[in-house]
């Protein structure tokens, strides 16, 4: 069977048209997603065929749009709320630190909240502030949330289709928008499902690892074939996809084999999600270590504005850097 | 082009039917029937007593700081009454007369109040949000219960409590305005108490009433006498009635008073006379409820006597289900409800929490 070719863009649009079709408890909600069809285009086509009742254009208050999901979500249905950018994400915070992450726990698992809350986020595409920001380990650092970042059309699909059907609790899914147009890639005609949790070697190595997720995968994966052609080093590449929780054991299995590891991300270093995980491999595979672990990150400063934000994006060169440093120590 | 004064469809009206001397406005008497009338009556004194029970198992130290609803019993309970079991209640926290009424059991307090998640625990086929302690936060709760009602094309509302503090909040004014936008089946019932621990209500706003702020978002206000029993009773009636059948939302402004302290670690002689607190214990709702059902003579001395007895029995039973579970409990179950499937790394610090209370002879191996 022919695999359509789609953008991350449009994969995220399948997810949800095929969401929408499978469940009529799933409605979608956010600011501009119906008769505009969503700032980057994401929900095109979905207004027209499900209707007002399944694709809600609402007014502007990110805290109405999260906190009347989580009546909507106690009431049976399957909310997925879009914030426009996730720099207005915090405009709900408090809905999803006071009541979205804990509704199950407070309630003795009564009520849960099956929503997932969608929203673009990330550097690179030269917008003005407030539109740029990785803050990622925010939800991860909050008790009850699950927070994924897909790294391209495929996983994107299925994490999404995954996280509003088959996962009971609330997940902040982040979509990394500067590679909403980026490439393509061949997507499943059927629907397609990954577990939540789970990260995936995307490229097998026996000398060096490499983790990351979102849209730092490219510079990663870039990096590594480069390490591979021009330097003959064996590369392992680990995609995360789900930040939290974090797949130790993937992580410190590759790294029991090559003894090294660096970590990329975009978001800042301190308390990063590099953080969590250089810990979590000097727990569980100290011994291994043949070297310090690397983290090439965001700075902790605030994310440049547009005319500074091309020298600042973490690129190939940077993770080649960080790898020789590794593998020479 | 002149400069004129705009009609607004918006209606706000006030209203009160039973006053303090017990005398009541013939025309708008709903005229309760007796099981209604002591079924409220009863909610009521049960409500006061518990609260009185929980402020001395606090300063037993039983439970630990609690908030009371003194004073409020009307304003929560005879608006509470009128939700069938398919409406849901979204709750701020001083209303425990509604809970119980809903099915909650009474000890829900004591657990809540007690440090124990069971307090938030919606018994089973009760629809209702646990209380909430984030000031108006649960008001899009509300909004969001009725937005899905709607969409499922139930006929049902809910009715959402905040307190006047509450209408400060970014949260009160968003779910109103979604509300309005959509139409949706919302009864927005604030206890006007008129503090919001020291800050009195004339310093919360600057509106003449917290009733006609629904005007700004295209829908009716009521502001009632929040001690008055009948007056939230036909108010939240009609708020229920006109939901149900697909009117929209309401804003009911309970004028009412917090007789007691904001919660048992306040001491509200910093910021209040006792003048104003005696003059409103002339309005306590519950004797001006009692003088009217004794001229009615639904209630009776015997009959008063009788309710009191067992109001005492069935709150001290509930004082003692909730110290026996209290010995019962096992601390790690603070795990086991984060997620529905929870991942490995939270299965690994169960057992990791676990050991160390074993270490720590907190339990048995």
């Amino acid at each position: 069977m022919p695999m359509p070719e789609l953008t991350l863009v449009k994969a995220v649009n399948r997810a949800l048209d095929e969401a929408l079709s499978l469940d009529d408890a799933v409605v979608l909600l956010g600011q501009d997603i119906g008769q505009d069809e969503g700032v980057f285009r994401v929900t095109e086509g979905l207004l027209k065929k499900y209707g007002p009742n399944r694709v809600i254009d609402t007014p502007l208050a990110e805290a109405a749009i999260i906190g009347g999901a989580v009546g909507m979500a106690a009431y049976g249905l399957k909310p997925v709320p879009e914030m426009q950018f996730s720099g207005f994400f915090y405009q709900a915070y408090h809905q999803v630190e006071n009541h979205v992450s804990r509704m199950r726990n407070r309630t003795r698992g009564r009520i849960g909240m099956n929503m997932v809350i969608r929203m673009p986020y990330g550097g690179g595409i030269r917008a003005v502030e407030h539109h740029s920001e990785s803050r990622e380990a925010i939800y991860a650092h909050t008790p009850g949330l699950t927070m994924v970042i897909p790294s391209g059309p495929r996983n994107a699909r299925a994490l999404l289709l995954t996280s509003i059907l088959k996962y009971p609790d609330p997940v902040i899914f982040f979509e990394p928008k500067l590679i909403y147009r980026a490439f393509k890639e061949n997507v499943p005609d059927e629907p397609e499902f990954l577990p939540i949790g789970k990260a995936q070697v995307v490229r097998e190595g026996t000398q060096l690892t490499l983790i990351s997720y979102g849209a730092t995968m490219r510079p990663t994966l870039e990096a590594a074939r480069d390490l591979a052609e021009d330097d003959g080093v064996s590369v392992e590449v680990i995609d995360l996809l789900s930040v939290a929780p974090l797949d130790t054991e993937t992580i410190t299995a590759s790294v029991r084999k090559t003894g090294r590891a660096v970590v990329i991300h975009e978001g800042h270093r301190r308390c990063g999600i590099g953080s969590e995980v250089v810990a979590r491999i000097v727990e569980d595979a100290l011994d291994c270590l043949e070297a310090p672990i690397k983290r090439v990150t965001g700075y902790d400063i605030i994310f440049p504005y547009f005319s500074r934000e091309a020298p600042y994006l973490i690129n190939a060169e940077r993770v080649k850097h960080a790898a020789k440093e590794v593998l020479e120590y | 082009m002149p400069r004129k004064t705009l009609t607004i469809k918006s209606k706000v009206e006030s209203l009160s039917i039973l006053d303090e001397k017990g005398n009541v406005d013939a025309d708008l008497d709903p005229k309760l029937n007796t099981q209604k009338s002591l079924e409220l009556y009863r909610l009521m004194l049960l409500a006061r007593r518990l609260d009185e029970r929980c402020i001395n198992l606090q300063r037993q130290g039983r439970i630990g700081t609690y908030g009371p609803c003194r004073g409020q019993e009307a304003a929560h309970c005879a608006s509470g009454i009128l939700m069938t079991p398919e409406d849901w209640v979204v709750y701020a926290f001083r209303e425990p007369g509604t809970a119980i009424f809903r099915g909650w059991p009474i000890e829900h307090s004591m657990y809540f109040w007690g440090g124990f998640e069971e307090g938030c625990r919606p018994p089973e086929g009760v629809n209702d949000l646990p209380m909430c302690v984030p000031i108006a936060s649960q008001v899009p709760h509300g909004m969001g219960l009725a937005w899905a009602m709607k969409l499922r094309g139930d006929p049902h509302c809910v009715l959402t409590y905040l307190g006047d503090g509450a209408t400060s909040e970014g949260d009160f004014h968003e779910a109103m305005n979604f509300a309005g936008v959509y139409k949706l089946p919302c009864i927005f019932l604030v206890q006007n108490n008129h503090w919001a621990i020291s800050i009195p209500v004339a310093n919360q706003t600057a509106s003449q009433t917290i009733a006609h702020k629904a005007v700004a978002y295209g829908f009716n206000g009521i502001q009632v006498d929040g001690n008055d029993p009948l007056a939230v009773y036909v108010a939240t009636k009609e708020a229920a009635d006109k939901a149900r059948k697909g009117g929209g939302p309401t804003l009911i402004e309970a004028v009412t008073y917090r007789m007691s302290v904001h919660t048992t670690a306040d001491d509200p002689t910093k910021y209040r006379s006792d003048d104003e607190v005696k003059a409103w214990e002339k309005r306590d709702p519950i004797a001006r409820f009692a003088k009217y059902l004794k001229k009615r003579r639904i209630l009776s001395e015997d009959l008063e006597q009788k309710i009191e007895n067992e109001i005492q029995t069935e709150v001290r039973a509930a004082v003692e289900r909730y110290e026996t579970y209290c010995k019962s409990v096992d601390p790690s179950i603070v795990f086991d409800y984060m997620y529905a499937d929870p991942a490995p790394e939270i299965v690994r610090q169960r057992e990791e929490y676990r050991a160390c209370l074993v270490r720590e002879g907190v339990l048995k191996a």
